[in-house]
């Protein structure tokens, strides 16, 4: 690259002319940069300061008594319990995913990648509709599971398995194109010195796609929390039982009790707040950007 | 630990850009070229060295079953049961043809704002420097981040004709077709950015200042030189903001209204059919917007590979 550029410089007169021929005039930039900043503004900077003004609207006792609420509480605690099960499990296999898919050569290879992607374009409420067809009372096992006395839909592992559905790709995702520039030279470097396939990948593999790794567990956790459709379906909306908290936001609202459903809202926000800080740490840390948006 | 994991992308993205390398270097990187394909040739012989193929694959394939295929083909399974002529009426009733018609024109619009500000924001973000501007880089994905609940309950209350925003509109923009627009909107709007921001990073400075020496002017190179290199990503984009405009539900169901024929979006029609028990006809909608899904995906898969051939090919 730097080559190429003296070399152009070279022959068609002084550098500052070639950087000039490359660039927009400065009026043109100011222009374009306005509309970009106007545009997000209104659509991601206003409604995130409207959350925090509509939370505290009736004051911080008001606030501090809607997030204090035995409902409200129960949902943070019921959307803990989901997050503890669906990330682990969906943060192993993305690793077992990924390293699959990239230290192997197999046929069909773009097609298990293309399989693997396949929540991500499945509306929420079609996903939450196969576990009813699955799991429900007038489902393929509805029958099986009464009679062992499970109970799957309308209740708590309804929502972990729908849950883990929607966010089945985000760590694979992450994992598999950081995992492919990485090549499998160090692992095969690791077992020519006699290391077994397990100690391998703990003390090679797993340190180079540690960074990668968390990337995609901070999304695959803000998703989970913030999944609706899905677990909308699959709830039951049993207040106080199976109501985490995007559901406890609607019920809320739709009880006319804005300012409590926006309490619910803001400390969701604070969260994605904290989500995107983690995120932009790690992208500046490692240079690693997500190319694939999820 | 964190440095050697970027040492190797920039090493790969350092690779990435030999196909543009001038003519003299290009023969002595093609020969190294050469060296290295024999060297992956002769690796990929042993690829299968490292142990541990079938255990992985196993898992791979078990879990990705029982999670995502058993339960998807519940959907196909039961509209097969149905008989065709019952499956025909369901999906053709004049309320979910209206419903169809409404999210696929919502979607779309919502996924044409994104594709031009996509670029802009994009463009505006990898060429330019000002104040602000990793903030804005990290609020992008906001609609990532952000649950779509919050999205929904916070764009009604900005929207409703006495919010914020609605009040300066003589018209009624929240429980309009147009508030499940700016709702789309809001959910799609990183896809299109970060397709096409890896992409402008990466175009080589050398063919926009070819462009300017031979006399184009920055409109010209612009649409000649860079947009062509940018079409598969912004297709990409486009496509993914397409495929979850289409099956959003929870932050249009606040904005919407719900009003049957006017504002009721497929996904709710689902929705209200599942409430009503009324299985099989959910079913049947359902299966109607996977057989669209799938149609986006299989799209984006070819431009995907279109793309891939589009770069190796140079």
């Amino acid at each position: 690259m730097e080559h190429e550029h003296s070399v152009v410089a070279k022959t068609n007169g002084p550098v500052i002319m070639t950087k000039n021929a490359t660039k927009e005039p400065k009026s043109i930039q100011w222009i374009l940069i306005s509309i970009v900043l106007l545009f997000l503004t209104l659509f991601l900077v206003v409604p995130l300061i409207a959350i925090f003004v509509k939370a505290f609207e009736k004051g911080a006792d008001a606030y501090l008594a809607a997030i204090a609420h035995p409902d409200s509480l129960a949902a943070i605690k019921l959307t803990l319990i989901v997050v503890l099960i669906t990330v682990p499990l969906n943060a192993v296999f993305g690793v077992v995913a990924a390293w699959t898919i990239t230290k192997y050569d197999f046929k069909g290879k773009n097609f298990l990648i293309t399989l693997i992607d396949l929540p991500f374009s499945v509306s929420p409420v079609i996903a939450g509709l196969i576990f009813v067809l699955l799991f429900g009372l007038h489902g393929a096992l509805g029958t099986v599971l009464q009679s062992l006395g499970l109970k799957v839909i309308f209740s708590i592992p309804g929502i972990v398995i729908a849950s883990i559905f929607i966010t089945f790709p985000f760590i694979a995702r992450e994992l598999i194109p950081l995992m492919q520039s990485q090549g499998t030279s160090e692992e095969e470097a690791s077992l020519t010195l006699g290391a077994g396939g397990f100690k391998t990948f703990w003390y090679v593999t797993l340190p180079n796609i540690k960074w990668g790794l968390l990337y995609g567990v901070i999304l695959c956790n803000a998703r989970t929390i913030g999944e609706f459709g899905a677990v909308s379906v699959v709830s039951g909306h049993i207040r106080g039982m199976t109501n985490t908290m995007p559901l406890h936001i609607e019920i809320l609202y739709n009880e006319y009790q804005f300012s409590a459903a926006f309490a619910v809202a803001s400390l969701m926000s604070i969260f994605a707040i904290i989500t995107l800080i983690i995120k932009s740490f790690i992208e500046w840390k490692t240079g690693f950007k997500s190319t694939k948006a999820s | 630990m964190a440095v050697r994991s970027t040492k190797f992308i920039n090493r790969n993205k350092h690779e990435g850009e030999d196909v543009f390398i001038s003519s003299p270097l290009k023969s002595i990187r093609k020969s190294w070229g050469e060296t290295m394909t024999i060297m992956t040739e002769a690796k990929r012989k042993n690829k299968r060295t490292i142990p541990g193929f079938g255990l992985t694959m196993g898992f791979t394939l078990l879990y990705l079953t029982i999670i995502v295929l058993i339960p998807l083909s519940m959907v196909f399974l039961n509209t097969f049961s149905m008989g065709f002529q019952e499956f025909w009426v369901t999906i053709t009733e004049p309320r979910v043809v209206a419903s169809y018609k409404l999210s696929f024109m919502t979607a779309l619009t919502a996924a044409f704002v994104n594709a031009v500000f996509g670029v802009l924001i994009a463009w505006v973000l990898t060429r330019y420097e000002f104040p602000g501007k990793r903030i804005i880089d990290g609020l992008v994905d906001l609609p990532f981040a952000l649950p779509t609940a919050v999205a929904g309950i916070t764009l009604t209350t900005l929207y409703s004709p006495n919010g914020w925003i609605g009040q300066f509109f003589s018209f009624k923009i929240a429980f309009t077709p147009a508030g499940i627009i700016i709702a789309l909107i809001f959910i799609g709007l990183p896809f299109v950015v970060r397709m096409v921001q890896p992409v402008l990073e990466n175009i080589e400075k050398g063919m926009e200042e070819a462009s300017a020496s031979l006399g184009a002017n920055r409109m010209q190179t612009f649409i000649k030189i860079i947009f062509p290199e940018l079409i598969p990503a912004i297709l990409t984009g486009f496509a993914l903001s397409f495929a979850r405009a289409l099956g959003e539900y929870g932050s249009v169901v606040f904005i919407a209204g719900n009003m049957p024929f006017k504002t009721e979006i497929s996904p709710l029609i689902i929705m209200t059919k599942l409430e009503q028990y009324d299985y099989e006809g959910a079913t049947a909608v359902a299966a109607v917007m996977l057989v669209i899904t799938f149609l986006i995906l299989f799209t984006i898969n070819v431009l995907q590979w279109w793309t891939g051939k589009r770069y190796s090919g140079k």
